[in-house]
């Protein structure tokens, strides 16, 4: 499926924490189930070692960064590599609204995490719908 | 900047947009959590261009083992433009040509079938790692 024309979801994916396990399961179910038709997804390292045709990408679409911590890898790539970033979340200001939901396991989410997850999920989504409605 | 002998760096693509990132990521993850939780530490690949000197450092300090999803080896690319040459590169896809009755279809949450798969990609990892701690053991920098 063509990905032009779409809104770029990229997360940090963060291997070293929870909160980027969380902040990738946020971005898959949006792209795969609550908007697979806006939204997309690329591989950040490939931005990260300026793959061209990922760039090009970025460059021409609306892309929003979802980071899992304070480095905020997911923004400072985007925003390196030139990217068009509409939006920036982070992962621990929906934990800070939701405090009970702390995940624990980096690897496989808990009941927290996911939860966590689909919460950040619905945010996208509707980050995703006023981008697009602005652009109508 | 001297190598830290104890300790292989393990630093996998993480690649979204792919299940062989996934794989990965969570294969890295099983190296670092269960087959080899004292021999190894990671960083997140990003971060080596988000973040400081000290980040930057990590593959001058680590012997470093790249862990890619597909053939464009961002993991591998990436390590050595901003840090320092991996000692070895582990090519998700490449793993499972040897096992083709292990598909890897899912970038979120992993089938039975997927997470053997990982477990198999982690294998190979932590014996790498031995691989390059023996290595290191006996002073050889190749």
């Amino acid at each position: 499926m063509l990905k032009d024309g779409r809104v770029f979801v990229i997360p940090c994916s963060g291997i070293g924490k929870a909160l980027g396990t969380v902040g990738r399961a946020a971005m898959y179910e949006v792209v795969e189930k609550l908007r697979p038709n806006e939204a997309t997804t690329i591989c950040l390292p490939l931005l990260t070692i300026g793959d061209e045709a990922v760039l090009k990408l970025a460059r021409n679409n609306p892309c929003i960064s979802v980071d899992g911590c304070p480095f905020q890898c997911a923004r400072k790539n985007i925003e390196a590599s030139k990217g068009k970033l509409v939006a920036s979340f982070m992962v621990t200001d929906v934990l800070r609204e939701n405090k009970d939901l702390k995940p624990k396991a980096v690897t496989e989410l808990d009941p927290k995490g996911l939860k966590l997850a689909s919460i950040l999920a619905e945010k996208l989504a509707t980050q995703i719908d006023e981008i697009n409605n602005n652009n109508r | 900047m001297a190598i830290v002998k104890d300790k292989v760096g393990v630093v996998s693509c993480s690649g979204e947009d792919l299940p062989e990132g996934t794989i990965s990521r969570i294969a890295t993850r099983i190296v670092l959590e269960k087959l080899r939780p004292n021999d190894t530490v990671t960083i997140c690949l990003p971060l080596f261009l988000a973040g400081s000197e000290d980040e930057r450092a990590f593959a001058r300090v680590f012997p470093t083992i790249a862990i890619d999803g597909c053939d464009k080896r961002c993991a591998e690319v990436g390590t050595k433009k901003y840090s320092g040459k991996p000692v070895a590169t582990i090519v998700v896809s490449e793993i499972m040509q040897k096992y083709p009755y292990l598909k890897a279809k899912s970038r979120g949450k992993l089938s039975a079938k997927e997470k053997e798969l990982a477990l198999k990609v982690a294998e190979e990892i932590a014996a790498k790692v031995d691989e390059v701690l023996e290595r290191k053991k006996r002073g050889d920098s190749n």
